[in-house]
């Protein structure tokens, strides 16, 4: 998927967590992530943005995520809407989660 | 005369004093007149320390009475440390984020062990990472109460901050003189290390005329008063009411839990019981008092830490006796001063093992966890990221007492899974806790196979602890292991005063 411009998903919540994508050229995703249960979810977090970035196909993008203890499915939900609104896309198809 | 003494058979095991040899000069100055002078008031704090005889390395105590309000700690701790003293032992009967100040002069080497229920804020912290040599030694008040009663724990100086104190040192949590001054209401805590300390320090704001009957602290108990502006933050001692929760989950446990009670048995005419803090163990006490009206029974004492809410169904006539070893909000206080089967106890009444105390009198308690785990096995006292956040109160002291102890609690907290495999520190353990009740399912130990039974007769279902563990865990994905250095920085002790856990300085930036 091509990214056009930065976008936004998600806010700063308890539970929720508020990811921010912004086209890149090349780099490969880069991710700045900050989270309320670092020390016990970190490493999983940021396999979850890694593997909804890779499904959405984005090769380049500079991805921040500031969590506040959001589940999996919160997690995939916002960096696929960040992603889609990045991407300027209209029609989305929302699947069921995994 | 001594010869009079001879006269008497068996003088040894009779008289030990010698003849009368006649009375001290008589006063005769008016009692108003008196109480101005020969009182045990002294003009500074400093020149109570020095009366006292506090030397390095001595042990020193305060209560917690005035919660995050308390401005007693640091103005005494500073005072210290400009005095000069090093090397102290601060014997808290807990401690909160107000004692941050403390960190400088553990740093500086005034304070260089601690002992209390509980730590929180950036004291915490710094403990959590390894500001102390010497771990830091957790007790629950019942076992705090036994060590300070038995001499494990031996008290130099007692510093006491008392809403009101006359010339003499009869201390209260509130002052019958007047309506204006701080209420703390119950001093239980205080009253132990009154008793035990070799010195008694009062500090007070309401010196008040003899005698400020009734009192927490008997003037026989103390020996200084000191008269200061400021012992705390009356906003931070008490709030009027602690209000209901109106959490939908907390709520539902709550609602569950008053269920499990009367379905295993224990809400019958004339029953006991304690609600923990926290929001849904004081939420219990709502559906208890629905359920005690529709049964048109009553409650015939309600013990411990005391909100508002036990407090008006005692004004109600629901609950007989309050047996108030710490009370929680304005409304306690108030109830304390005002009612007279609301009634202050000590914490080695309340909690002590050495022998029956209140707690033993109780059929069910409520309490609260941060995590639960498959043993049964309760955590109050770290949080999920290993760093000590809390207290133990008297978390195994109830649960080992009451013949139903049932913890509630979110079976997750935001992604924080509440029951888990092994908890991070085990404060109470499985072998006193029966039955644990989370807004997903409740569990009950297998060694009350009988409590499972009725709750099921009575239509609830009933999970294994594992089963909970897993659906907690299949909401928030398994947590990474906390990662820890091997250093102990804190002990955990059970309500015996044998070690239960330690707790290690955690790895990390």
């Amino acid at each position: 998927m091509e990214l056009k411009k930065t976008a936004v998903a998600g806010t700063m919540e308890s539970s929720d967590i508020m990811v921010t994508v912004e086209p890149r050229e090349s780099g490969g995703i880069v991710l700045e992530l900050t989270s309320s249960v670092m020390k016990q979810y970190g490493r999983r977090i940021e396999r979850v943005i890694r593997e909804t970035a890779a499904e959405l196909g984005v090769e380049h993008a500079l991805i921040c995520a500031v969590d506040k203890g959001a589940l999996d499915c919160t997690v995939r939900a916002r960096v696929s809407a960040a992603i889609f609104r990045a991407a300027e896309r209209e029609n989305i198809t929302w699947e069921v989660g995994k | 005369m001594d010869q009079l003494l001879q006269t008497i058979p068996h003088i040894d095991r009779i008289a030990h004093r010698g003849v009368f040899a006649g009375a001290g000069a008589k006063l005769t100055e008016t009692f108003r007149a008196r109480s101005g002078k020969d009182n045990k008031v002294l003009p500074s704090l400093e020149d109570a320390v020095r009366a006292a005889g506090l030397r390095d390395g001595m042990t020193i105590s305060f209560h917690h009475h005035f919660r995050g309000g308390d401005h007693v700690v640091n103005q005494v701790v500073d005072t210290l440390a400009a005095m000069g003293f090093r090397d102290l032992t601060l014997a808290a009967s807990s401690l909160a984020d107000v004692h941050a100040p403390l960190i400088r002069h553990i740093k500086n080497g005034v304070i260089t062990h601690i002992e209390t229920s509980g730590l929180r804020g950036q004291l915490a912290e710094e403990i959590s990472r390894g500001l102390l040599e010497c771990p830091v030694v957790f007790r629950s008040h019942g076992g705090r109460a036994a060590a300070i009663g038995s001499g494990e724990v031996h008290i130099d100086v007692a510093f006491l901050g008392a809403p009101s104190c006359d010339p003499y040192g009869n201390a209260n949590g509130y002052s019958r003189d007047d309506d204006t001054s701080i209420a703390c209401g119950s001093m239980g805590y205080a009253r132990t290390d009154a008793k035990y300390a070799d010195k008694v320090i009062i500090l007070t704001n309401n010196l008040v005329r003899y005698p400020n009957a009734p009192w927490a602290i008997p003037e026989y108990d103390v020996d200084y008063i000191v008269v200061t502006d400021d012992i705390g933050d009356p906003a931070g001692i008490m709030s009027g009411a602690t209000r209901y929760t109106k959490n939908p989950k907390e709520l539902l446990i709550a609602q569950t839990a008053a269920g499990v009670i009367d379905a295993a048995g224990y809400l019958y005419d004339g029953f006991s019981m304690q609600m923990g803090s926290g929001g849904a163990s004081l939420a219990v006490a709502r559906f208890l008092r629905q359920m005690m009206q529709e049964k048109g029974i009553r409650c015939r004492f309600a013990l411990g830490g005391i909100t508002g809410q036990i407090t008006a169904m005692h004004e109600e006539g629901m609950i007989d006796r309050i047996l108030d070893v710490q009370s929680f909000d304005l409304d306690a206080a108030l109830s304390l001063k005002k009612n007279r089967f609301h009634h202050q106890i000590d914490a080695a009444y309340y909690a002590s093992f050495l022998f029956a105390a209140a707690v033993d009198q109780l059929d069910f308690v409520i309490l609260s966890a941060l995590e639960i785990d498959t043993d049964f096995n309760v955590n109050v006292l770290t949080g999920s990221d290993g760093v000590i956040r809390g207290a133990i109160g008297g978390h195994p002291d109830t649960a080992a007492g009451a013949s139903l102890s049932v913890v509630v609690a979110p079976l997750t907290r935001g992604r924080i899974p509440t029951v888990i495999d092994r908890v991070n520190t085990i404060v109470t353990p499985g072998a006193v806790v029966d039955v644990v009740v989370t807004d997903q399912g409740i569990a009950v130990n297998p060694r009350r196979p009988e409590v499972a039974e009725k709750l099921k007769k009575a239509g609830m279902r009933v999970d294994t602890i594992r089963q909970l563990k897993d659906r907690a865990e299949a909401l928030t994905g398994r947590p990474d292991p906390i990662r820890y250095k091997d250093r102990v920085v804190g002990v955990v002790m059970y309500r015996d005063n044998s070690v239960i856990d330690v707790i290690r300085q955690i790895d990390g930036e």
